[in-house]
């Protein structure tokens, strides 16, 4: 082992996983925008309205990520109309790709998440909101919405560590990642394990970053759900 | 719709590889996901430690990480280790067994964690009245806690196949010839890559799709026992 190889370089892994992390927040943050909305028509009963969404979300959850970014890096130039549009210098882009890749994936995952959270509101908080009188609008707003998203909040938790650990295919399409860096430094110094377990370290602290955020959140948002101390 | 120009039986071979090297990732992530159960509810500290650290590394890298790890790295080690064993030849290791072996691995953690929840949803009482009715452990385990553990960990099974069937499209990174690569391959020579990789997608989606109705029909089948019936609906 050679790890002198790695401090020589650790100002790549330093690049890798700054791409990395705002790859990741950039998605995770645009999937979420996309996702609410789209959940909410998801549990339309109007099969119009769901349909369309249903084939989405089964569309990007049933396809690897990498088949997903490919179809878009790789595929968007056979078509002319792409390539005559004001897209085209963002799409020869592999960053720009593999960020609309992702945000589409993890749309999907997110939205099927949060579906799954709204159609669980007990009834009786349903029945009293339209007691109360509140609009369809008003009573998804006050009530479904921010109950769902607590009850949303530990399967995300393990949504936004998925999407961490599948932005890695983002160094197949020549983005230098932190996996991108590690397959840099691999094939210049031939040093598979110390790069390899570089990286790894880096995502595993990453991991363990993110899975300490969220308990934190939810020791805060869930604590109506805690058992009292005995 | 699709006009695969006469690469449609390459496909079809790809499509047989990516099935082939992902059950055979599955039947080793079984072996692993059981060992790793029953090593993480064992009294004794050692197979305890392993296990959770097992689990807790390779839920905190990513496949593609480990696979280059794997790849490259044992590569490395095999033709280091073979000349000490008197081995002269240069030494291959494929992207099949490479990219199994990882994916079984790593696959392996996420059964243990699904297969230890399923032990510990059979209740105790049960297994207690097997032995008062002087059952074996092995009797035990085959007639009272295998078939209720199968019934609880199907869920969870049906997830971790469906991510690792689509994981193994990674492979193609390493070079093994899948149904993703394939793919490649006829989009460079057709230069229409958008139809060959949503013919992937496609068929990616049908494995998926008949996945799900198997696990479906398993899931209502184990659970025959505790199906209401009909009329009381």
């Amino acid at each position: 082992m050679q790890f002198e190889v790695i401090w020589e370089n650790i100002g790549q892994y330093v690049h890798g996983l700054w791409t990395t992390v705002w790859l990741v927040a950039a998605s995770l943050a645009l999937g979420l925008v996309l996702a609410v909305p789209l959940a909410i028509l998801r549990t339309s009963k109007n099969p119009l309205i769901n349909g369309p969404v249903w084939f989405y979300t089964y569309f990007f959850r049933g396809t690897p990520l990498l088949v997903q970014l490919f179809m878009l890096y790789y595929g968007a130039p056979q078509f002319p109309i792409l390539r005559e549009s004001f897209l085209w210098p963002l799409l020869t882009q592999a960053w720009f790709c593999a960020l609309v890749a992702f945000t589409l994936n993890t749309a999907a995952y997110t939205t099927e998440i949060i579906r799954g959270a709204i159609v669980t509101t007990p009834h009786g908080e349903i029945e009293a909101a339209r007691a109360c009188g509140m609009s369809h609008a008003l009573m998804m707003r006050r009530i479904v919405l921010p109950s769902a998203f607590r009850r949303a909040l530990p399967a995300y938790g393990n949504e936004v560590i998925f999407m961490l650990h599948g932005s890695a295919v983002a160094s197949v399409v020549t983005i230098v990642d932190l996996t991108g860096a590690a397959r840099n430094i691999n094939s210049t110094y031939y040093t598979p394990y110390e790069a390899f377990l570089t990286a790894g370290l880096f995502y595993m602290a990453l991991t363990f970053l993110i899975v300490w955020v969220f308990r934190r959140i939810e020791r805060r948002l869930l604590v109506h759900l805690r058992r009292p101390a005995a | 719709m699709l006009d695969l120009q006469g690469y449609g039986f390459s496909l079809l071979e790809g499509t047989v590889l990516t099935v082939e090297s992902a059950l055979a990732s599955l039947v080793l992530a079984v072996v692993l996901g059981m060992l790793g159960a029953l090593a993480k509810l064992a009294r004794a500290r050692v197979p305890r430690g392993v296990a959770e650290l097992y689990t807790t590394i390779i839920r905190g890298v990513p496949d593609l990480v480990l696979m280059l790890l794997v790849f490259f790295g044992g590569q490395l080690l095999v033709n280091q280790i073979a000349p000490m064993l008197g081995y002269e030849d240069y030494v291959d290791v494929s992207p099949f067994t490479a990219g199994v072996g990882t994916i079984g691995f790593i696959y392996g953690a996420y059964m243990t964690e699904t297969f230890r929840g399923a032990i510990l949803a059979v209740p105790t009482g049960q297994l207690e009245a097997g032995y008062a009715f002087g059952m074996s452990p092995g009797q035990v385990f085959r007639r009272i806690l295998l078939p209720q553990t199968i019934r609880h960990a199907i869920p969870g099974f049906g997830n971790n196949w469906l991510v690792l069937l689509k994981t193994t499209a990674l492979l193609s990174v390493l070079g093994l010839d899948d149904l993703l690569r394939k793919a490649s391959l006829a989009a460079g020579a057709t230069r229409e890559p958008f139809t060959f990789y949503a013919a992937a997608a496609l068929v990616y989606l049908l494995l998926t799709s008949i996945s799900t109705v198997l696990l479906v029909w398993a899931e209502r089948r184990y659970n025959i026992a505790y199906a209401r019936p009909a009329h009381a609906v």
